[in-house]
């Protein structure tokens, strides 16, 4: 069983937990996940690391409570326990050499590129951050972005704060203004990474996106994380989940995605949450 | 005057067309009576050509005279000096390819029911005994376990008779390997034998770790550097799927075995929406292979409600590797078996869901390297069969995470790791390894025999290094 240290609530649909996990928190990189079970009877979700503390032996996750799993995960409170909590998985997202780099986040994918930003800044790169959100009431962590990186760029679907319009319209015009990137990291809903790397590719800047999908084990034996990446078969959970964004087939991963969603609708409609006292 | 019956005394089952649509155990084991009865067909021959045949050596003879006897825990005890989970050997061993294939009462008729009462004497034991297993007084030394399969549960259970503190690290949230993901709860039963096996090992003082993936959490270095373990053995077993590279093989439906089984028996997706874990199943299933895992598939797939369920093989029937009681069970289950079948290709909606497998009918030619008759493609003989679930079940290899993070760790090419025979020592001082890991998708049995060799040759070494 793996505690909950601390739990906040950033926005109405995201939650941050930290959790007591020290094998994790004594090996786990930038880009690298988990994958954990809410109870005896839960699924395996993955969900990739926010944050950690080495010497406390802690990993902090922030998550969307979308579905039953994650409904039932934003239940718990400071003090209960996780019942399963296995990592760190993946490989680390490469950061070596580079000098300017453009971190995008779509919603809760900002919470996934926070890592690699923070990463990158205590390297001595240069980091402009674009986060978007669709309304203001959802923007995360605009503190915790802003220390690690030299310029945020918030935007908003509906321009209810920062600036209205999407990701890729911030990030054209700062290519546009001139900045050099030498990368683009690129994590959030599979549509946004997607447009992200059909803009980067017109301008010919690597750029590497975070996959999202379906997962059981997470240790590369069985297959069900599988995309195409230049036109090969690879397993996000062992391969990835970081894969240069040109070469991903992001068509099959959003049909792929949609595999189980009559099943995840029916759980999620029943709603019938277990409790845990 | 030993029973001389021609045929083994039957075991009951449950009906076909009842059990095609439940999990519980098929064969429901022998009672007491019918146990004598099949052990009085033993000649207790004097050079024992079963006991030859099996991986671990159970003295048969010995513990079939107990059982005839009525001495139920005298023949419990004596399968355990060498066997360390006989409720599960006696389920899922070829018996018909080791212990009972030498009986010389197979000669003329049926080999003895060596399995069956194997099983029955570790049932009754489950039942019966209840006071606990001593724990062994600790040497001080520590070893740790790589894996909580077959191999590693025995190297560990052995280990830990000998006074060793043992940890065994498991990546999955359940320890049992292929005995808790892989095999059905309808051949094995999870709760009342596979846990209940671990269980005494734990008894046994073996502490296991869940969710530790070994390459990632930690690794063999550490284990044996600042973690203070004098030996490591490695029973990681076979788990890395092959694909078969067809044209549509990542469509909506397409399955690895490994990923339909993991789903069902560990996820418990049978359960569903109770377990939350889903699995789609559609009216027609197709499982591509021949092994004993394309037959588990298949009758999961019939029981989770697929009216029709094709077992799709490119050989015939008489090269399947599946053990010939489970191609009778799933025949009995109404799988259906298309043999010289191989697909081609996997046909989709334009939404990218299954619709079809595209096969070619194959013909036996000369044989190849492993004996068999190789399958020839006959031209222009392709067909489309209406599917909307295909599982892929030809194979897997051992994971590359373990040989991928340990420096010099001395493999095969196809990834196995390469030990001495005689002790599972690898190339590395103090790393021993067995079972699947070593030889590739293999049985049990013989993994549990691997991990006993190990055990032996860890206990010689640490001692020598005194």
């Amino acid at each position: 069983m793996y505690k909950i240290i601390k739990k906040e609530v950033l926005n109405p649909q995201i939650t941050l937990m930290e959790v007591e996990a020290p094998y994790v928190a004594k090996k786990v990189q930038a880009g690298q996940f988990i994958i954990l079970r809410v109870d005896e009877l839960g699924e395996r979700i993955p969900l990739t690391v926010a944050d950690y503390n080495r010497e406390k032996g802690t990993v902090t996750i922030i998550f969307q409570a979308i579905g039953k799993s994650t409904k039932m995960l934003a239940q718990l409170n400071e003090g209960d326990s996780i019942h399963d909590f296995v990592g760190p998985l993946g490989v680390a997202t490469h950061l070596d050499g580079v000098k300017k780099a453009a971190v995008i986040g779509g919603g809760l994918g900002t919470a996934i590129a926070y890592p690699s930003a923070k990463a990158l800044h205590e390297k001595g790169a240069e980091v402009d951050i674009i986060a978007g959100f669709r309304n203001k009431d959802l923007i995360i962590l605009e503190k915790e972005l802003a220390q690690s990186s030299s310029r945020v760029f918030i935007t908003t679907d509906d321009g209810s704060n920062g600036r209205k319009g999407f990701v890729t319209d911030m990030l054209k015009q700062l290519i546009e203004e001139g900045n050099q990137y030498d990368l683009v990291i690129a994590i959030g809903p599979l549509i946004m990474m997607k447009f992200v790397c059909q803009l980067t590719k017109q301008y010919g800047i690597k750029t590497i996106v975070s996959m999202n999908p379906v997962m059981i084990d997470g240790t590369g034996m069985c297959g069900g994380c599988r995309v195409t990446v230049g036109g090969e078969t690879k397993f996000a959970c062992v391969d990835g989940p970081d894969f240069d964004g040109h070469l991903v087939d992001f068509d099959e991963a959003m049909r792929r995605q949609q595999m189980y969603k009559d099943e995840e609708r029916k759980a999620c409609e029943d709603c019938r949450l277990r409790r845990h006292e | 005057m030993a029973n001389m019956a021609p045929k083994k005394v039957k075991m009951p089952e449950q009906e076909p067309t009842v059990r095609n649509k439940n999990f519980k155990e098929v064969a429901l084991g022998y009672t007491a009576d019918m146990a004598k009865e099949e052990a009085e067909r033993c000649l207790h021959c004097k050079h024992m050509p079963c006991v030859k045949g099996c991986p671990v050596n159970v003295q048969i003879p010995d513990f079939i005279g107990l059982i005839k006897e009525g001495d139920f825990k005298g023949a419990y005890e004596k399968i355990s000096e060498t066997s360390a989970l006989p409720a599960i050997c006696g389920r899922v061993c070829p018996q018909e390819s080791q212990c009972e294939k030498y009986c010389v009462r197979g000669i003329k008729g049926e080999p003895v029911a060596i399995g069956r009462l194997e099983r029955f004497a570790a049932d009754w034991a489950m039942e019966h005994i209840k006071e606990g297993v001593k724990k062994p007084e600790s040497n001080g030394k520590k070893v740790a376990v790589v894996g909580a399969g077959p191999a590693s549960l025995t190297c560990a259970g052995d280990l830990a008779k000998l006074g060793y503190e043992v940890t065994v690290f498991e990546a999955f949230h359940k320890a049992g390997g292929v005995l808790v993901y892989g095999i059905p709860e309808f051949r094995l039963p999870k709760k009342e034998i596979v846990q209940k096996e671990i269980d005494k090992l734990k008894e046994l003082g073996v502490k296991i770790e869940l969710n530790v993936v070994v390459g990632k959490s930690i690794n063999i270095d550490e284990l044996l550097g600042e973690e203070g373990y004098s030996a490591v053995f490695i029973g990681s077993g076979a788990g890395l799927p092959k694909f078969m590279h067809l044209p549509g093989e990542n469509l909506n439906g397409v399955y690895s075995a490994n990923e339909f089984l993991t789903r069902i028996n560990l996820m418990n997706a049978y359960r569903w929406p109770d377990a939350d874990t889903p699995v789609k199943i559609g009216k027609n299933v197709a499982i591509v292979g021949g092994g004993n895992v394309a037959m588990d598939a298949a009758r999961c797939a019939k029981r989770l409600g697929a009216e029709n369920v094709y077992i799709v093989y490119r050989r015939s029937e008489e090269e399947m590797p599946a053990r010939l009681e489970e191609i009778h069970h799933a025949k009995e289950e109404e799988i259906i078996f298309k043999m010289l079948t191989n697909p081609v290709e996997i046909v989709g909606s334009e939404d990218g869901w299954v619709t079809g497998l595209k096969c070619v009918e194959m013909e036996l030619g000369e044989p190849d390297e492993s004996g068999r008759r190789r399958p020839v493609e006959k031209k222009g003989s392709d067909f489309v069969l209406d599917m909307d679930t295909v599982v892929i079940a030809i194979g897997q290899s051992p994971n590359p995470l373990i040989k991928n993070t340990t420096e010099g760790l001395a493999t095969q090419p196809w990834g196995g790791i390469i030990v001495d025979e005689e002790t599972g020592a690898t190339n590395i001082e103090g790393v021993y390894a067995g079972g699947d890991a070593v030889t590739g998708a293999a049985t049990v049995i013989l993994a549990m025999g691997a991990g006993k060799t190990a055990a032996k040759a860890i206990d010689e070494y640490i001692k020598s290094k005194k």
